[in-house]
């Protein structure tokens, strides 16, 4: 099903559009401005390419090359970046341009679709994800998900929390450790006088918030966000960001969102997604720019991630 | 109102012709002469078999075996305890292996390879597959055969079984169907493997579904008649079968076609009688079914 292979560079080189793309690619000894973009964000050091990990945080995944493809067609080509430990990296871009498709291959969720095949590399800590001795169940034990519809299992809210440790065989008080992941989850005074009651019968924002507090039980060290506030309101909306903004200092987070507002709120790195049509006419997703975020909206280094950020275009 | 606007309004008013106005209630009439035609024939039928089979509804009715001589002193004990083992056996066997099966093409074939789309094909057609070619299966790999197993209420069962498992594999395989893939992949998402995730999250969604196809299947073996005869079942057994695996059995459907061959007008209004039986067991089955369909189905 999935291979891991060189990028072929006969084809790229043959392609113009590629070519121009990669030219428009932000220069790679481009320096940080040396200021923290959101809060708690320590001073970036200078000379660090934004392509690579920032120099106060490790690199929690180093995609390298990645190119995903549905059924023989490509639907996110050739990514290359790397995600910092315990910060929050938003993925922004019009529809169809590879999010949702590039954060799932993170923590090995397009396994699920038999067709999905994925060539590159992606490392986890250094732990090369697609490696034939990684186990993706290992992968999504360590690398949660939050997905754009709450997806509450029909079950107790406690029994949603609890799912995860006792699926993992965690040891110690189960009581104790749902109290703590609804805690986390900011959702624990809204729930603990319902905690045997079904997780339907919540609203939509509690829902998700029993998401990432479902996500939160398994002590994960990362949470991949996809589009999670995009069926809330607003309200909503501000407390998951609150949410995401306590969590940061203990997890690494990656979102898509298609809300420009949200990625410039939350978080402090940023990529943007374009779409690209090939010569055949083929559509895929490329990345075009990965900076911090304030320098992606208020001076990004190419212009389609200008025309997208300013409303021009998406 | 102004004068240009009347013709409009006239317009409105006599949209419809008178023509179409007679279709659109001619149809609906149709349809309900129609409704009406089936279920005039359902009544009188029942009616009918009312008429002749409540008088010889007693205990004494359920409880005695029956008897080739005394009409008023027979009974269908034998066959409504055939019948009920039958449908325990049955059950025993179509739930694991129509579930198994169901959870098999649903979450784990590839549907690109030729085999599994093999069986799916062969599942939909065995599903059609006239009752009377499931009993001389039975009777050639069951009751003779490979198994000989004999005349009895396991072969009797397993043959009613392969009769409506591909019942069960269809309505199991839409339950299944029926849990949102989000389900499947929040529960992955937290580390679930794909046996917990069935085991814990699908299987249980699922299961309201399951056991309305199950019971459905079941109140069309109750009925079921060709592949019994042909499977051997007696028509008068004067005992209960009390081994599964060696005594001779009957079932309500045997025993009402043996006493309405019979040609002694008592005889055949026991067979009235055995039918109200065999009405009620099938009632209460589908009732059944439709409450775990009301009470316990998820609505996601």
């Amino acid at each position: 099903m999935r291979q891991v292979t060189e990028p072929p560079e006969s084809s790229s080189e043959s392609s113009a559009g590629e070519s121009a793309a990669r030219a428009r690619r932000p220069p790679a000894a481009e320096p940080a401005d040396g200021r923290g973009v959101g809060p708690g964000t320590a001073p970036a050091v200078e000379g660090v390419k934004p392509r690579e990990s920032h120099a106060d945080a490790a690199a929690v995944f180093e995609v390298e090359n990645l190119s995903v493809r549905y059924a023989g067609k490509l639907a996110v080509r050739d990514a290359n970046f790397a995600i910092d430990e315990r910060r929050i990296t938003a993925l922004i871009g019009a529809s169809g341009c590879g999010k949702s498709t590039f954060i799932r291959s993170l923590n090995r969720m397009n396994d699920l679709i038999p067709s999905a095949s994925v060539e590159g590399s992606v490392r986890y800590h250094g732990q090369d994800l697609y490696a034939s001795e990684v186990d993706p169940v290992q992968v999504r034990k360590r690398i949660g998900m939050v997905f754009q519809k709450p997806n509450p299992f029909p079950k107790s809210i406690y029994d949603n929390i609890a799912f995860g440790p006792r699926v993992l065989g965690m040891k110690g008080d189960m009581d104790e450790m749902v109290e703590r992941a609804l805690r986390r989850g900011a959702l624990w005074e809204e729930a603990k006088d319902r905690l045997k009651q079904n997780a339907f019968g919540m609203s939509g924002g509690q829902q998700q918030r029993l998401c990432i507090a479902r996500a939160l039980a398994t002590d994960p060290d990362v949470i991949l966000m996809d589009e999670p506030a995009s069926a809330l309101d607003p309200i909503s909306t501000g407390r998951i960001e609150d949410l995401m903004f306590e969590l940061k200092d203990r997890v690494s987070i990656v979102i898509v969102t298609h809300n420009m507002q949200q990625a410039a709120r939350v978080s402090d790195m940023t990529a943007f997604f374009t779409v690209v049509v090939d010569d055949t006419g083929h559509r895929h997703g490329e990345v075009v720019e990965y900076n911090e975020t304030e320098k992606v909206f208020t001076n990004p280094s190419d212009e389609r991630t200008e025309a997208y950020v300013t409303g021009k275009v998406g | 109102m102004s004068v240009a606007e009347a013709p409009v309004a006239r317009a409105v008013v006599r949209g419809a012709s008178s023509g179409a106005r007679v279709r659109e209630i001619l149809f609906p009439a149709a349809l309900l002469l129609c409704i009406g035609f089936a279920m005039l024939t359902l009544v009188v039928l029942l009616v009918d078999v009312a008429i002749d089979g409540i008088p010889v509804l007693s205990v004494e009715f359920l409880t005695s075996f029956p008897s080739q001589v005394f009409p008023e002193r027979s009974g269908i004990q034998s066959a409504l305890v055939g019948t009920l083992l039958l449908m325990v056996v049955c059950a025993v066997f179509i739930v694991p292996v129509g579930t198994a099966t169901a959870i098999y093409l649903e979450e784990y074939a590839d549907r690109d390879r030729w085999w599994n789309r093999l069986i799916e094909v062969n599942i939909q057609n065995l599903a059609a597959v006239p009752s009377i070619v499931y009993g001389i299966l039975g009777l050639a790999f069951l009751v003779r055969g490979p198994l000989e197993l004999g005349r009895v209420v396991l072969a009797g069962a397993f043959t009613l079984g392969l009769l409506v498992l591909p019942v069960v594999i269809i309505v199991g395989r839409e339950a299944i169907r029926a849990v949102p893939r989000s389900i499947r992949e929040g529960s992955m998402a937290l580390g679930a493997t794909q046996w917990q995730t069935i085991w814990k999250q699908t299987l249980p969604g699922a299961l309201p579904g399951i056991a309305t196809g199950v019971i459905l299947a079941l109140s069309r073996a109750i009925g079921e008649t060709a592949p019994l005869i042909v499977v051997g079942a007696a028509s008068f057994a004067r005992f209960n079968p009390n081994d599964l695996t060696s005594d001779p059995f009957s079932a309500l459907p045997i025993q009402i076609l043996a006493w309405v061959q019979d040609p002694q007008e008592e005889f055949r209004t026991l067979a009235a009688g055995a039918i109200l039986v065999l009405l009620a067991l099938l009632l209460v089955m589908n009732a059944g079914a439709i409450y775990l369909r009301n009470r316990y189905e998820q609505k996601w």
